[in-house]
């Protein structure tokens, strides 16, 4: 199905939808989202059944702050469709899908590690790439790359980014 | 058949040198260097490739450019059956207590070679994640810089590793 | 009961009685272990040698790739990204330049498309050799690693003659590639088509009927398809279970709907059918290597014409590696000031790409790369985002190593083909 009547067919149950570079991209709120993802499952035009990627951006000083974002494929149908959901600075929390896609299991964990977002009704949320115990949400653009200074020979290089550009 | 030697290393003895065999005395000059010639001969490397370099070292250790010419193709899996750590790749924060237990539990002597820029030095990853250099957490013998290292290069580094055991006296 | 919950419920005070306690022994694998294809940690939990549980514990080459490119040019992100999976480092910078040009709306010229699906296909076999080395090594057919690594050799000497390195090249490039084949880059190809197929002949004949692999991978570490699609598994592995999902067939990008391949699928599963899933696509990739050799006998340009895109640069490949070409160099400090400032602003600041976000999936040695980029305008990626084929295929280990023994685990985790670069990023 090409990427327009895709777009058709999402809109009928969730109008938020945009078409960009051949691409669609559909907003759903928090509380609809399990929803929406079964919708998109079973529904036999669509038949969205394999989640390729969970997660986040972060953009501070916006209101949501943050977009979860999800890459559905349909493996009869070959489209793709994007899934995001915004969430507000102070209730950084989402339902989990592991419940529908059993593969987002290490992408929400994956996706807490870097951005603190909390999915509730995942069956075990730790960190994952970041050593246990960690304190901070590294990939959030609020935190600091985190390099060392550069000293050789009477030489001072600060890290990447504290240079001025 | 005439040797080749690599520039840089040493072929004869010097006046100060024979003048230190003279004073420490011929048998134990002698058991010295026999020590140092058996260790350098073959040193068998602990597995720890992490990354990138991991593959270069290898091919290394391949066919094509055979590290068993120095008796070093067969890398323990064991530490405590090794005596060099060819730190290869970037070391993460989570991988660098396992490097200090690793290190800690191969057996005297030991030496560490620190095989490419991450591990030299952090490499181009100059962040939260990475550990900007393994020597802040092993002492280092030689750093072979590359992004990785061409396995001439390693075997180069190799090299000099054992020059340096060949020529540093243990019985002091 | 998660793991921790047995290690936490277990009864160890000693037995009054003296009479002999049952309990399941949870022991650990790795991080350094030589068989575990890189740094990867298993927690198994076994009643004597037969598991009972599995769970994989990732992260220690975490290296921050994804936050380093929001520091750094869009140009300058080819080299982070190319590092991941450091296998396969043509399929990261493919991915991630076909994800900036979806952005900024342009297209790499037909020789570049070309010059991208060949050396993604030489990768490709050198990734499979790769695979078949360590495989056949941690299985104990030691030989196999000597013979792919000889392989290896070959195709690395061809990158290096092009591109100036053996791994972890940056030479796709927003806008095509940097530079074109070398002189009788071609030819050299050529000789390594012509002895290839042999070679892979070889390799079949030693292991395809060998008792002792066929006893070690056949019916090990099943993964039915219904399993491998919900736990996101993609690559050989899904193939392997009769799945004929390929991105390059689904949905192409670089022209390969124009090429001539199959794709290659087995039904039962296993670790042997994933075996031959990737000896065939080696095959298959031979085929498309030479499909391009034939496109490339018409010269092209190679990157767009573009200037605020193009890399600036014409770059040769010298006695000491890659870099820019005597005459570039005299042209901009001799002849033009405004090549200078150009080449200046170019390398320091870079492309503005506008704004927007796209996902683009290509077909690594081990499933669907996909990369969700994000712009906000500037001259620096807002967000990169790499889905690892590695990262979800990995969680259908503990599926596929339960109720098997301690050894299949090493057959399984080879059979998936990691690369922990990719999962760690």
């Amino acid at each position: 199905m090409n990427v327009d009547h895709l777009a058709e067919r999402v809109r009928r149950s969730h109008p938020d939808v945009v078409v960009a570079r051949g691409e669609a991209t559909v907003l759903v709120g928090r509380d609809g989202l399990l929803e929406a993802l079964r919708t998109f499952r079973d529904d036999e035009e669509l038949r969205l059944d394999f989640l390729a990627s969970v997660t986040a951006t972060d953009w501070p000083g916006r209101d949501p702050r943050f977009r979860v974002v999800y890459e559905l494929l349909s493996a009869e149908h070959h489209h793709r469709l994007r899934v995001k959901v915004g969430l507000p600075e102070d209730d950084v929390r989402v339902p989990s899908v592991t419940g529908l896609f059993p593969t987002a299991n290490w992408h929400e964990r994956e996706t807490y590690d870097f951005f603190g977002v909390a999915f509730e009704g995942h069956p075990n949320l730790r960190r994952i790439l970041l050593p246990e115990g960690w304190e901070g949400w590294p990939l959030r653009k609020t935190e600091e790359l985190g390099g060392v200074d550069t000293r050789y020979h009477g030489a001072f290089i600060p890290p990447v980014d504290r240079r001025t550009r | 058949m005439p040797v080749e030697r690599l520039e840089g290393f040493r072929t004869g003895k010097t006046g100060e040198e024979s003048q230190e065999e003279f004073e420490r005395g011929l048998l134990m000059t002698t058991l010295d260097k026999a020590v140092s010639w058996a260790r350098k001969q073959s040193m068998w490397p602990v597995t720890f490739g992490l990354a990138c370099c991991a593959i270069e070292m290898m091919a290394t250790g391949a066919g094509d450019y055979d590290l068993s010419r120095w008796g070093m193709e067969l890398f323990r899996a064991s530490p405590r059956q090794a005596d060099l750590m060819i730190v290869a790749g970037r070391v993460s924060q989570k991988m660098a207590p396992v490097l200090r237990t690793i290190y800690d539990q191969m057996p005297e002597p030991k030496w560490v070679i620190s095989m490419g820029v991450c591990a030299s030095a952090g490499g181009m990853f100059t962040n939260y994640a990475v550990v900007q250099g393994v020597d802040t957490i092993v002492p280092v013998d030689i750093y072979v810089p590359g992004c990785p290292p061409k396995p001439e290069m390693l075997m180069y580094g190799i090299l000099r590793l054992h020059e340096k055991v060949r020529t540093e006296g243990r019985f002091k | 009961m998660t793991l921790d919950d047995a290690i936490g419920t277990a009864d160890l005070s000693p037995s009054s009685t003296g009479e002999i306690r049952q309990e399941t022994m949870v022991i650990n694998m790795g991080p350094q272990h030589p068989s575990t294809h890189g740094v990867l940690r298993l927690l198994l939990e076994l009643d004597g040698e037969t598991v009972l549980a599995c769970e994989p514990i990732v992260g220690y080459l975490h290296t921050g790739i994804e936050k380093n490119t929001e520091y750094r040019t869009w140009q300058q992100g080819v080299t982070f990204v190319t590092r991941a999976d450091y296998l396969s480092p043509f399929f990261n910078e493919v991915g991630y330049c076909l994800a900036v040009e979806k952005l900024l709306g342009i297209e790499a010229p037909p020789r570049a498309q070309v010059l991208r699906v060949l050396f993604c296909e030489m990768n490709r076999i050198a990734s499979h050799l790769v695979w078949l080395a360590t495989s056949g090594l941690e299985l104990g057919a030691v030989s196999v690693m000597l013979y792919g690594f000889r392989e290896r050799e070959q195709i690395l000497d061809i990158f290096e003659a092009a591109t100036g390195l053996r791994m972890n090249h940056a030479y796709v490039r927003i806008g095509g590639v940097v530079m074109d084949l070398p002189d009788r880059g071609a030819d050299r190809i050529g000789d390594f088509l012509t002895m290839m197929p042999g070679r892979i002949d070889e390799y079949e004949r030693l292991l395809t009927k060998n008792p002792i692999w066929m006893q070690r991978n056949i019916g090990v570490g099943p993964l039915g398809a219904a399993d491998a699609r919900a736990l996101g598994v993609t690559g050989p592995v899904l193939r392997a279970a009769g799945v004929p999902a390929d991105v390059r067939r689904d949905e192409p990008y670089c022209g390969y709907e124009t090429y001539e391949f199959d794709v290659v699928t087995r039904d039962s599963g296993d670790c042997f059918a994933r075996y031959e899933v990737r000896i065939g696509e080696m095959r298959q990739s031979l085929k498309l290597v030479e499909q391009c050799l034939e496109r490339l006998r018409e010269p092209g340009p190679v990157m767009v014409e573009d200037p605020k895109v193009r890399w600036p640069a014409q770059l040769e490949v010298g006695p000491d590696g890659i870099g820019n070409s005597a005459r570039y160099i005299e042209h901009i400090m001799e002849e033009s000031m405004e090549a200078l400032i150009h080449h200046f602003k170019m390398v320091t600041e870079g492309v503005s790409v506008p704004s927007g976000e796209v996902y683009v999936p290509v077909e690594s040695p081990r499933g669907e790369l996909g990369f969700y980029v994000v712009s906000d305008g500037g001259n620096r990626p807002y967000r990169v985002r790499m889905r690892d084929p590695s990262f979800a295929n990995l969680q259908a280990v503990p599926q596929m190593v339960r109720g098997g023994l301690v050894a299949d685990v090493i057959a399984v985790i080879s059979s998936i083909d990691p690369v922990l670069g990719g999962v760690d990023r």
